[in-house]
């Protein structure tokens, strides 16, 4: 349907007008009106809870609102499911990428929309068409390469390009810049820009202010499940825009009331972990974390930065030498590692840390189950196991109704939450935190930098992996540049600024070749 | 456990229409109990439905031949029927869900009893030893059997990843072969007839007795098997262990638990338990190895298991329900109606309880997220 020229007098892509969503005993969202006009960019801010995704949904067809119309390019339409949008044009780029990784790009982009000759699978015909969607909006991606290769920022081009073929010239993009580091957050946003001149209209997700200021031509703001305001970027600063938002000032990463210890905690050294290729994942790294100290590493997402947790883990083959509060933990195993006192906050909660149809209690007692106060013979002492959850609930203010909800039904930041006190009520001697706020909202993310800060300030020694070049700056006491596998440069983060980092991470300053996806 | 403290997931105050039974019980656990128990009868009332339409459909009267088989069933000799024949589905259907908590898919007991039930008859009739003893040694040759049986599947799958739907599928082929071979050529007994080929009888010192009325005491070993089925996976660490690597192996692997070795040591126990199968008929009937053994227990069992969800206070009921249909099929059979019909309602009782199981519990995840949500909105944040 992009081919059609719109009728004219028409500017709007999309209006929404008094949505009201109601699900048993909740009104998620209630008089929302939104203007989206075509051509441009247009930002959806609000906390984690505010609406925003069931705004979307509703948007998507994933579900029908109780009150309210939807109009598309001005004509009042009903989805009543995600096909009828995506036939009035409209295509959802979810947070969680939802791709099959053995299959190719273009097999991934096809899937379920399988271009067809004679009955039989035209992939030339797929190709052709992914590089011509290339070419007019920027969106570049290889089409036979396998997505188990991919970064996450190639990863994210591969699930826009998939609604892109589909016909879709209203895209949703939900918290896309999640994942990214601003190097791929500014070519997200060229390829945003590009779209929008080629016609289409982009629907942007977030809660990042600086970007939704840097990238959107209208701004609305979501809060406790209605529209509470329309405003340009021009007309709005950061904080009057986080005001408007939670209604407070934004928190800040930054503070300590501590000194940074001797001790050595975590010891890695010439730690190197072989890859498919020649080129190792991990390639001798070294490097200590002491007691009360953070240790930032910065870099693109797959330089390294997961095969060198697994590694520390004991997860993946490696060679050299990993110690922990002293000892030499190199032939131990994950959980000897964990009961010598070393924490992990998964690159990926849902896949690396949670149960999701499992209780809370079943979730925050994984990995702790040996711990004396967690067994009653060979049985796991439920009724303790309970009380814990519940303290960690309390302490990390995880919003639950109790312990037996299943993880699920959680909200992301909850869900966080509860992964990052499971994993720190213990007085861990070193935790590994990989993004530890990806994701979620704003309130969420001021507590758990006040744990991760107190149990700093306690003596842990933290290895902070973020792609929140903020966090990494306001918590670290030394950065370190991880490029390629390697520790490229260490960094100052009181001198350090998100641009010069950013130069470091893609390789720009040791004059290596910049970590690329070229279409053929 | 209900947490009387804890702030109600919905209050049926503030919302008259909802306030039904379901609504009312808060915890959440209770409820995915109820919502499981209910969509389990849903699925098996559907199936006496459908089957009824069937009958109907071929000119029979299908609420006499159900009442038939209810009279039947209730009668004191086809209720005592219908606990022998639940006895070994208990044991089946605990296998497969031994490997179904760890995400795997046993379809091999059918291979695994039948080879663990010819060791088992062959090495009753070599051993001698007082009655307890007795049957104590032969129930561990057929675990044993059943676990190293299993046990291939769990090596090629550690080691070389093979799917082990596919192994053991294939084992069973290889187990009825193998199992007629060893018994054709080396354990057949010289002394029996052409019409009764059997292996040489098990002393009656390793016999399973009758109980009054003549049910066979191996319901209870089975009974046994089921509480510590419970025990071990639903409450001990290991099974804790076992249960996180099944709903999540990476972040299980992440938390220190080896997932190989789960693998194993959950295909072994499953094996174990399925070498279990078919001793009922060993130790209770047929004291020997031959003529008459049992078939299709370990695909049976894949049934019971699905409908009972794997838990213990489901896989019992539902055994009962399918040793029900096998015993009471001649009821149809008096009312003109084939006795087939019985394994078509199972087999439909299938197929509806894994539809229906599927729907519920997408439409209960969706509920479960809204009431999460619901209960925090209460709480707190006016809407």
């Amino acid at each position: 349907m992009g081919e059609l020229s719109e009728g004219a007098g028409e500017g709007d892509a999309v209006v929404l007008e008094g949505i009201e969503k109601r699900f048993p005993g909740v009104i998620a969202n209630h008089d929302v009106n939104l203007r989206v006009r075509r051509g441009t960019i247009h930002a959806i801010v609000g906390e984690n809870g505010a609406g925003k995704s069931t705004l979307m949904k509703t948007l998507y067809g994933m579900h029908q609102p109780d009150a309210g119309t939807i109009r598309v390019n001005g004509t009042e339409l009903r989805f009543r499911s995600p096909s009828d949008a995506i036939a009035a044009g409209i295509g959802m780029v979810h947070q969680h990428f939802m791709l099959a990784d053995n299959l190719t790009v273009a097999e991934n982009v096809i899937l379920g929309e399988e271009p067809a000759r004679g009955g039989l699978l035209d992939l030339d015909a797929a190709r052709r068409r992914i590089l011509e969607i290339g070419r007019a909006t920027g969106i570049r991606v290889r089409p036979d390469r396998l997505v188990a290769e991919l970064g996450v920022g190639q990863r994210q081009r591969v699930e826009i390009m998939k609604v892109l073929y589909r016909g879709a010239r209203i895209l949703i993009l939900d918290e896309p810049t999640a994942v990214l580091v601003p190097q791929e957050v500014d070519e997200l946003f060229d390829n945003l820009r590009a779209m929008v001149a080629d016609g289409a209209t982009v629907i942007f997700i977030s809660h990042k202010l600086d970007e939704v200021l840097k990238v959107s031509d209208d701004i609305t703001v979501i809060r406790q499940g209605t529209t509470v305001a329309e405003v340009k970027p021009a007309d709005v600063d950061r904080g009057r825009l986080a005001e408007l938002m939670v209604g407070s000032e934004l928190p800040s990463p930054e503070g300590r009331e501590s000194e940074v210890g001797s001790d050595v905690l975590l010891s890695v050294d010439g730690l190197t972990v072989a890859g498919p290729g020649e080129r190792p994942l991990v390639d001798h790294v070294t490097f200590e974390v002491h007691a009360a100290e953070v240790v930032g590493i910065a870099g693109v997402e797959g330089n390294g930065q997961f095969e060198l947790c697994e590694a520390i883990l004991g997860q993946a083959p490696s060679t050299g030498r990993v110690s922990i509060g002293g000892a030499d933990v190199t032939r131990e195993s994950t959980r000897r590692r964990r009961e010598r006192g070393l924490g992990y906050i998964p690159f990926d909660r849902h896949r690396e840390g949670l149960l999701l149809g499992a209780p809370l209690w079943e979730n925050s007692l994984l990995g702790r189950e040996d711990e004396a106060r967690f067994t009653a013979g060979p049985f796991v002492a439920a009724t303790q196991a309970r009380a814990d959850c519940r303290e960690i609930i309390d302490a990390f203010t995880v919003r639950t109704p109790g312990e037996d909800v299943p993880a699920f039904a959680l909200s992301g930041g909850n869900q966080q939450k509860l992964v990052v006190g499971r994993e720190i009520t213990d007085d861990p001697t070193v935790l590994l935190a990989a993004h530890p706020t990806r994701g979620v909202d704003v309130g969420a993310q001021a507590a758990i930098w006040d744990q991760i800060r107190e149990a700093r300030d306690g003596g842990l020694g933290l290895l902070l992996i973020s792609a929140d070049l903020e966090e990494l700056i306001g918590l670290s006491d030394r950065i370190l540049v991880m490029f390629d596998g390697q520790i490229t440069a260490e960094l100052d983060p009181a001198t350090a600024t998100p641009e010069l980092l950013g130069s470091y991470m893609t390789g720009a300053r040791q004059g290596v070749p910049t970590h690329q996806e070229q279409a053929s | 456990m209900s947490q009387p403290d804890h702030p109600p997931m919905s209050d049926p105050a503030e919302r008259p229409e909802r306030a039904s039974l379901l609504s009312r019980l808060t915890n959440p656990r209770s409820q995915g109990m109820l919502v499981t128990m209910a969509s389990s009868l849903a699925a098996v009332l559907f199936a006496f439905v459908l089957c009824g339409l069937l009958i109907w459909a071929t000119g029979k009267n299908p609420i006499a031949a159900y009442q038939k088989m209810f009279s039947l069933g209730f009668s004191g000799d086809k209720l005592r029927e219908t606990l022998d024949r639940s006895t070994p589905l208990i044991l089946s259907a605990v296998a497969v869900a031994i490997g179904f908590k760890m995400n795997m898919f046993n379809i091999g007991v059918e291979g695994q009893y039948l080879l663990a039930m010819l060791v088992g008859a062959v090495v009753g009739a070599r051993v001698h030893a007082p009655a307890v003893v007795h049957v104590a040694i032969i129930l561990a040759a057929a675990m044993a059997t059943g676990a190293v049986y299993a046990g291939i599947a769990a090596v090629l799958k550690v080691t070389r990843g093979v799917n082990e739907v596919i192994s053991t599928i294939m084992l069973n082929s290889i187990s009825t072969a193998v199992v007629a071979w060893l018994f054709d050529r080396f354990f057949r007994d010289a002394k029996g007839n052409d019409l009764n080929v059997k292996t040489k009888p098990i002393p009656s010192t390793g016999w399973m007795p009758n109980l009054a009325g003549g049910l066979n005491s191996f319901l209870f070993i089975a009974l046994v098997v089921l509480i510590l089925y419970w025990l071990i996976v639903f409450k001990s660490r290991f099974g804790f262990r076992l249960r996180a690597s099944g709903a999540n192996p990476v972040a299980a692997r992440t938390s220190g638990i080896s997932a190989k070795r789960m693998i194993v040591i959950a295909m072994l126990m499953s094996g174990a338990v399925a070498g279990l199968v078919g001793m009922k008929y060993t130790l209770g009937e047929l004291h020997a190895y031959g003529q008459g053994r049992p078939e299709g227990l370990g695909f049976a069992g894949i049934a019971v298991a699905l409908l009972g969800r794997n838990h213990p206070a489901g896989i019992l009921p539902a055994a009962l329900l399918f040793g029900f249909l096998d015993a009471t099929a001649a009821g149809l059979e008096l009312k003109g109606v084939p006795r087939s019909v019985s394994e078509v309602i199972q087999a439909v009782i299938l197929l509806s309880v894994v539809i229906i199981n599927e729907v519920i519990g997408r439409w209960y995840s969706r509920r479960t997220v809204a009431r999460t949500a619901a209960a925090l909105q209460l709480e707190g944040v006016p809407a």
